[in-house]
Parts: structure tokens; sequence; C-alpha cells
């Protein structure tokens, strides 16, 4: 950790090297480079080529401003990158980015930390990556959250006016996350419900993979652009597809073959978590592929079912263990009130329909009557008239 | 915010299940308490128990009619395909199963569900094929409603969108099963109003049939 303190107080000093000439001074060899980019490459699903134009493009970068916002959040998004595997942020820091603001890494404290973000502002102004942790609370002015006297609000809008592009790393930062869930007390936000005059990337997950995170930082830094969004502003390499499409329990769901509780003989042999209310088929994520803890294992293949955390609004969306395809919320209240209305509608209606039948036999009836009093009136009058003649 | 499923699984089931109670309550009770049929004449003499009539005619409704056996084989037999193959459906996929044990605690092990699909196609067909005949059919067209073909298209849609929604066709899965539970809604919502009521009233309506041809001697 010294090695990195060290390198992030050089890292505020303005670099006049290239960043392949800066390496090669560390002894860092172009190969390094390359096999760096590669990874990168094969992560974000991009053709072998793109590695050695990566390599390239990297080499004649300069290093990377980036400043790193802790917001309403629990510090497990910087947990989680700490843990990275390859590339590790220790490659990002030492080599590629110069991490310049971070509450959480920095040593410096009070107002030499927050002079540490004006400078690094000052100095990269226009060039500077901002990268957000944490949702933003709006309600009240935002006073839920503030660092060094300021509102979340007020630092993020300072920060981002200059910043080259922004990166919103975890559920919070990018849909507002478990401080928004309902009632949502401090009227949490995403960034890009703020700031809409900067180029932002999502990084969703509570946390996002570590690999998911540096990937995308590592992938600006080397193709010197965004890279392709989903409709959510999500990396395209990352959440393009869902985990159940590459869950490696799929082919029990297509058989039909569901664990029915966490410990029976089907979760043993591996069955479909659909069931215990995985929610893999509606959630955009790499975790089925990339896996955690270096590719080691991830929720499902630990027996747990999806909890969809890196889609909005997770965390209203329902018990975590009941199945997609069953109904949220409560139906008793509208089956008895349902049942009440009806009886009541159909008792009303048959009412209705014997009192119309009564009276229609009552008028048909009396009809009747008034025919045979007019018939037999009749005869009578005929009667009289023969009589007559 | 709510989403399209989270809407479609809770506010538009709820709604949905609400009148489909109502209407179904309001039908079934509105029947019951309908004041009976004057009928003037008296029963014949030697004619079959009124409630072995009601029983004959419910089965004998079942099989085709020997003088028009041949046809009314096409309506008779597919008529017992989709209708099968829609029980099948309802009640042997897995996901289906996990709705109902929801709602009221029931369930039973489901079927595989490559096995459900193939059902679910041959049913698509069959529903295809009845619409077709209905279209071509002189007779059929004549005396068809507004409310045949509105059930048609409320039975026809869940299977389209259940098998989009299962083998994640042309959309996200998320849109597509948000599509399936909305279609249901609408088949609930139509149901107690068209001629989807008649899974309720089938059997009654026609042992109350057989009842009074029972009572008048028709031999059938």
């Amino acid at each position: 950790m010294a090695k990195l303190y060290q390198n992030m107080f050089e890292a505020s000093v303005p670099q006049a090297l290239t960043l392949g000439e800066q390496l090669a001074q560390k002894g860092v060899s172009r190969r390094s480079i390359l096999k760096f980019s590669s990874y990168v490459a094969a992560i974000m699903a991009l053709p072998p080529s793109a590695a050695s134009a990566m390599a390239e493009s990297l080499a004649k970068t300069r290093r990377q401003s980036v400043i790193w916002l802790s917001f309403q959040e629990c510090t497990g998004c910087t947990e989680s990158i700490t843990r990275s595997f390859s590339p590790t942020l220790e490659d990002l820091i030492f080599d590629f980015i110069s991490l310049d603001y971070s509450e959480t890494l920095m040593d410096v404290s009070g107002l030499a930390a927050e002079a540490a973000r004006k400078q690094a502002m000052e100095e990269n102004k226009g060039k500077y990556i901002l990268v957000v942790e944490g949702s933003i609370p709006l309600k009240d002015g935002g006073v839920y959250s503030t660092s060094a006297g300021e509102t979340n609000l007020e630092v993020l809008k300072d920060s981002a006016k200059d910043a080259l592009a922004i990166i919103a790393v975890g559920s919070c930062a990018t849909f507002g996350g478990i401080p928004a869930a309902l009632p949502n007390p401090t009227g949490a936000v995403g960034v890009d419900k703020i700031i809409k005059d900067k180029p932002i990337i999502n990084v969703s997950g509570c946390p996002p993979i570590p690999e998911v995170m540096t990937g995308t930082i590592s992938y600006i830094l080397s193709m010197g652009k965004l890279p392709d969004l989903d409709a959510l502003g999500r990396p395209l390499a990352f959440y393009g597809e869902t985990i159940h499409d590459r869950c490696y329990r799929r082919p029990f769901y297509e058989k039909g073959l569901f664990a029915k509780s966490f410990d029976d003989e089907a979760a043993r042999k591996g069955h479909c978590l659909y069931e215990v209310g995985c929610k893999g088929p509606t959630t955009y994520n790499a975790c089925a592929t990339l896996k955690w803890n270096g590719g080691l294992t991830f929720p499902i293949q630990s027996g747990h079912g999806c909890l969809g955390c890196s889609e909005p609004d997770f965390w209203d969306k329902g018990s975590f263990y009941q199945p997609l395809s069953t109904h949220k919320g409560d139906l008793e209240k509208m089956v008895v009130g349902g049942a009440a209305i009806g009886a009541t509608a159909g008792v009303t209606s048959a009412v209705v329909m014997r009192s119309r039948r009564a009276k229609a036999i009552k008028t048909a009836q009396k009809q009747a009557e008034i025919k045979v009093q007019k018939d037999s009136a009749a005869e009578d009058q005929s009667a009289q008239g023969g009589q007559h003649d | 915010m709510i989403d399209l499923l989270d809407f479609a699984r809770g506010p538009a089931l709820q709604v949905s299940i609400g009148i489909f109670v109502l209407g179904v309550t309001w039908r079934l009770i509105r029947l019951a308490l309908m004041p009976k049929a004057v009928i003037p004449s008296a029963p014949r003499e030697h004619s079959v128990p009124l409630f072995m009539g009601g029983i004959h005619e419910i089965f004998r409704k079942m099989l085709p009619n020997k003088t028009f056996a041949k046809r009314t084989m096409f309506s008779f037999i597919n008529g017992w395909v989709f209708h099968l193959g829609l029980l099948i459906v309802v009640l042997g996929l897995g996901a289906h199963i996990m709705f109902i044990k929801h709602l009221t605690g029931l369930s039973w092990p489901n079927l595989p569900s490559n096995l459900v699909f193939l059902v679910a196609v041959i049913t698509l067909m069959s529903l295809v094929a009845a619409l077709v005949h209905r279209l071509t059919s002189p007779v059929l067209r004549l005396i068809s409603t507004a409310d045949d073909y509105f059930t048609w298209f409320v039975t026809t849609l869940p299977i389209v969108t259940g098998l989009a929604a299962t083998m994640h066709l042309g959309a996200r899965y998320e849109l597509l099963l948000a599509a399936h539970i909305l279609s249901i809604c609408l088949f609930l919502i139509w149901f107690p109003f068209g001629k989807l009521m008649h899974s309720f009233l089938v059997f009654a309506t026609r042992g109350k049939t057989g009842m009074e041809m029972a009572r008048r001697g028709v031999k059938l």
C-alpha cells in the first residue's frame, strides 16, 4: 500500500512522458502492455487484432488522471475493485492511471484531500475521468450526505463540469441502488439523473464485477473512446446478455428440472434455481462468464439464485426468493373483493330478473283476464244481437 | 419507477384476477338464482331418469355424431387437440405450476419443458387451423360473431407470447415475460364476459339440455 500512496502523490505532478516511455523507464516491456491489452480485448469480446491496436494506443497516451468520488454507498464497490485479478487495481494505478483523489484509498484527509481534488481538476481540465461510487441524495437540498461541508450534489456538479467522461460504478451511482429503495427517504438518484452534458458509463452491480470496472477503465484508456453501451448506458461487452443465457444450469431449465429449496436433492445435483427465485433471466451482467474471485465462482455456482443486483430498482422487485413467473403484491384482497362484488351483482341481477318475471306474469295474467272478459262480453253481445234478430 | 414486468406481475395481474373473480361469480350466481322456466307440458311416461339423461348428454357430446361424423370430424378432432393442448400447457409447465402454487398453495410435478413446448406448438397450429376452418366454412362464418373471433384471439395470444418468452425469441426476456403475463391478463378480463365462460358452463349446460330432453322423452 505504501507504494500505492507514493504513486498517488507522484501522480499529482504533471507528466510529460508518454505512458510507453514511462513504463519503459520502469522496466515494463512492450510485451507486458500487449499482454494487458490482450486480456482487456478478450474480456470485452473484441477481435484479436484490437489487442495490438490497444497496446499501440496505450503506449502513446499519457497517464490518465482519475478522480474517484464516494457518495451514499457502503464502499463495497471499492472493496470489489481492489480484488480485481486481471487487470488488477495495482496494474491500473501503478501503470495506467493517476488516481488523484479517492477518499477511501488516499491517506491525506480534510483540506489537503480537497486541495488534491481541486489541483487535479485544474491541471487536467477537460481530460480527467470522474469515477462516482454511491448515489446522490436530492431531498432537502441534499443534506443527507456531505463531505468537507459540501453536499454530494455540489461536489458532483463541481467535479463533473470539466471531466472528460464519468464512470458511475455500482448500482447506487447508476440507478440509486439501495439508498433509493422505497420509500427512498433521502431522494437518492444515480449520476445520469443529474449530469446531462457529459458522457456517462454505467457499471452497475452491487458491487460490480471487479474485472468489469477495471476492464471498462482500461478500454477507455487504450481505445480513447467510450465502449458500446446498452439502453441503460452499460458497456455491452459485459451487459449484453443475461446471466440466464450463459448460466451453466441453463440445460436444467430447458428440461424443466428445478430445485425446490436450497438444500434439496435437486439443488445438490445442480438443477435450475428459477423456482427459488433466481433473477438470472432478467439480469444483464457477466457473472456467469467472468465470474468472481479471479474466475473461481459466482452466486449461482455457489448455490444461491441471482438477486438481479445490476438492474434498476432490484431491491423493490419483490422477494428475492419468489419465482419470476409468480405475481407480486397482495391478491387476496382483489379475489375476496371481486367475489363479494360479483356475488352482490349476481344476487341483485337475479332479484331484478325474478321481479321482472313476476311483473311480466302478472301483466300477462291481467291481460288474459281482460281478454277473457272482453271475449265473454263480445259473446254476450253477439248472443243478445241474435235474440233481437 | 415501475417497469413493464413489475406492472404485469403486480397491478395488471391484481386487477385482471379481480375482474375475473367478479365476473365469474356474478355469472354463476345469476345463473343459479335465475327463475326456473315454466314448462306447462307433463313429463313423458317411461322416459329415462332426468339425472341419467343429463349425464348421457354430457358424454354423448364428447363423441362425434354418427350421422354427421364425416362432416364434423375435423372440428371434433381439432377441438380435442387444442383443448387438451391448452390443458397440458397450462398445467404442465414448471413456471405455470409455480404461479398456481404461489396463488393457491397447490402444486404437482411438472412435465419436461421441451415436451410442453412441443405441445404448445401443436396447440398453436390447431388454433390457427380452427380459425382457418371458421373463416372458410360458409356456415361457420355466417354464425360467427365478434365474440368468437376475440375469444380466439385472447386464447391464442398467450400461447404465442408464452412460446416467445420461453424460447427467448424476438426481444429481451423481461419484455417477453411481461407481454405473456399481460396477454394472460387480457384473457382473464375477457373470460367471464365472452364465450370462454363455457369452461365453467359446458357440463352444466349440456347436462341441463340432456335432462330436458329426457323429460320430453327425446331419444338421443
